[in-house]
């Protein structure tokens, strides 16, 4: 595997100077590595995993989850509807689904009335859409691999130890 | 009126050297506050992974507070059965060949008091864990170090056995990969080593707690070599490749006449090792494995870097084939290992431990532990280079 993939995935965040350190290459091979990766869109980018309920992040105020039904077309499957309404802004991640809905939707908003106008103006509308149903998120415990609010005392090994 | 409560000490126990780990801490301990990057641990930075935290927490929530049977809980020892013959190759019945104990550190104690009588020789490779030669003069008996060589890559060979050998020599402490060196031996090389330990009537106790992290090749237990089943006590744990040090787990298999004599000691002094330790080992070996490679690649890859840093920087050291740690010469550097060791902390506040800590064979070498993150490793052997330029000034 390529040993620069290998690090991204262990999910610590190293500069490419230090990921060359790491995989003992030169930063510029290293930055060739990562092109390649983005070429060939396995790599898709970079982005900062924060505490959105937190005021000073001023993210996404509001937070839904939302369960589609639609109706497959014949050739394209779910395919067309869902990179359609993957497009929008709104929608932070989109998935095709196995079991009692097709499509679940991550959408971010800055507030409840954005968020709903979404739904009921923009998604639902959508040609193909059967049905639409929308939880909002309330808190979050774990955000992109990271606990929120918990400490893990990890600091407390002794420094010299046989 | 003053006593000297000296006088009551044994005086085998006074007779026993202060650790050298322990000076170098307290000297590390001294600089609290000023942001010391420590190479000085012997164990992981990972905290054990959460499943099995939370196998514990369950076990707790359900009341398990007893004490277990002597041997350690059947479940636990049957899971230890099934690992054992998996990983290391080697059968061991559950009922009567497995003993679970308070760490590799009481497996050990608990084989040399019910081995040796005053007097016995017990030969042991050096560079070594701190605690064998203690541990040898604890119960009486005499150590008989077996030097290993950089030029080996400290794997210990049949020769430098056969060399230390004397009349007397009952047991051979083997520790592969071996903490502080990092060397290991290779089937061959174990081969021969088998054989001596046959030729000899030697027991052989195998202290393999680094085996999982072994990055090139497979480990092979000498237990699994042709007719040493029967001549080894195989000691294994947790602490080091589950990251589970504070738990204080780990396990004896052999012959069931050593075990039960073991058993014998272990029932009057511990009774059973810790049962919520116990059922977190359980968790480790059901559905631990995943987490043990990931921490091992993790490892790999770590070494990779120090070494590369260590050897461009003047501090020759071989790639160690298996554990955490990296066991650089500092002849290059123009002083004593003890001074390299000392100066590094003072000017550039990184700690290492001094070779000579793990027996004189360690003598002008230092050990660095790479069970650290990857940017403390490389602010550290950016510290170390310049530390290691203002001596070659
Ligand atoms: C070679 C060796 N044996 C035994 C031990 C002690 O292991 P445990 O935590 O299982 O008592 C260590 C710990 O550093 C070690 O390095």
């Amino acid at each position: 595997m390529n040993p620069v993939l290998k690090l991204l995935l262990e999910g610590g965040h190293l500069s490419t100077a230090q990921m060359a350190q790491v995989v003992g290459l030169s930063e510029a091979e290293v930055q060739q590595h990562l092109e390649q990766l983005k070429k060939d869109k396995i790599f898709l980018g970079w982005r900062p995993v924060l505490d959105l309920s937190r005021a000073e992040a001023a993210g996404a105020a509001v937070r839904a989850v939302i369960e589609v039904k639609v109706t497959p077309e014949r050739g394209g499957g779910f395919n067309r509807l869902a990179e359609r309404l993957a497009r929008f802004d709104e929608v932070e991640s989109c998935y095709l689904m196995s079991g009692g809905y097709d499509l679940l939707v991550f959408v971010d908003g800055s507030s409840l009335q954005k968020v709903a106008a979404f739904v009921s103006e923009k998604l639902s509308t959508l040609e193909g859409v059967l049905s639409t149903s929308t939880h909002f998120m309330l808190r979050s415990y774990k955000e992109g691999g990271f606990l929120i609010d918990q400490n893990e005392a990890s600091s407390t090994r002794l420094t010299v130890t046989p | 009126m003053s006593v000297d409560s000296k006088r009551w000490v044994a005086g085998h126990v006074a007779a026993l050297p202060k650790s050298g780990i322990r000076d170098f801490f307290e000297l590390v301990a001294k600089m609290k506050g000023q942001d010391v990057i420590s190479l000085g641990v012997g164990e992981p930075d990972f905290v054990t992974p959460w499943h099995i935290r939370e196998a514990a927490i369950y076990a707790l929530e359900k009341g398990k507070t007893y004490y277990t049977s002597n041997l350690g809980m059947i479940e636990l020892r049957r899971a230890i059965a099934g690992y054992v013959s998996e990983h290391f190759n080697v059968s061991y019945k559950p009922e009567s060949e497995i003993l679970v104990t308070v760490g590799v550190s009481e497996a050990i104690d608990l084989a040399l008091r019910a081995l040796c009588n005053p007097g016995d020789k017990v030969m042991y490779h050096q560079p070594c864990y701190v605690s064998y030669h203690p541990s040898v003069a604890l119960v009486h008996a005499q150590g008989v170090a077996v030097p290993t060589f950089a030029k080996d890559h400290f794997a210990l060979t049949a020769e430098a056995l056969r060399a230390a050998w004397v009349p007397g020599c009952k047991i051979l402490m083997l520790n592969l990969p071996c903490n502080p060196t990092g060397g290991t031996c290779d089937r061959v090389q174990l081969e021969a080593i088998a054989a001596f330990c046959r030729e000899k009537d030697l027991l052989v106790m195998s202290d393999e707690i680094y085996s999982e992290l072994t990055f090139e090749g497979t480990h092979t237990s000498i237990a699994s070599l042709p007719g040493m089943q029967e001549r080894t006590i195989f000691l294994h744990g947790f602490s080091k490749a589950f990251a589970m040090t504070g738990w204080r787990i780990g396990y004896a298999c052999g012959p069931e006449p050593l075990i039960d004599a073991m058993m014998k000691v272990h029932q009057y002094t511990m009774l059973c090792a810790s049962i919520i330790a116990q059922e977190a080992a359980l968790e480790a070996l059901l559905r631990g494995w995943d987490s043990v490679c990931k921490m091992r690649d993790q490892y790999h890859r770590r070494r990779d870097l120090v070494v590369r840093r260590f050897n461009e920087i003047g501090l020759i050291c071989h790639a160690p084939r298996g554990s955490f740690y990296a066991f650089p010469s500092t002849q290059n550097m123009g002083v004593s290992e003890k001074d390299f060791a000392v100066g590094l902390l003072r000017e550039e506040k990184v700690a290492v431990v001094p070779g000579s800590a793990f027996g004189a064979n360690g003598l002008g070498h230092v050990r660095a532990c790479f069970a650290t993150s990857y940017e403390q490793l490389i602010v550290a052997c950016d510290r170390i280079e310049r530390y290691a330029g203002t001596l070659r000034k």
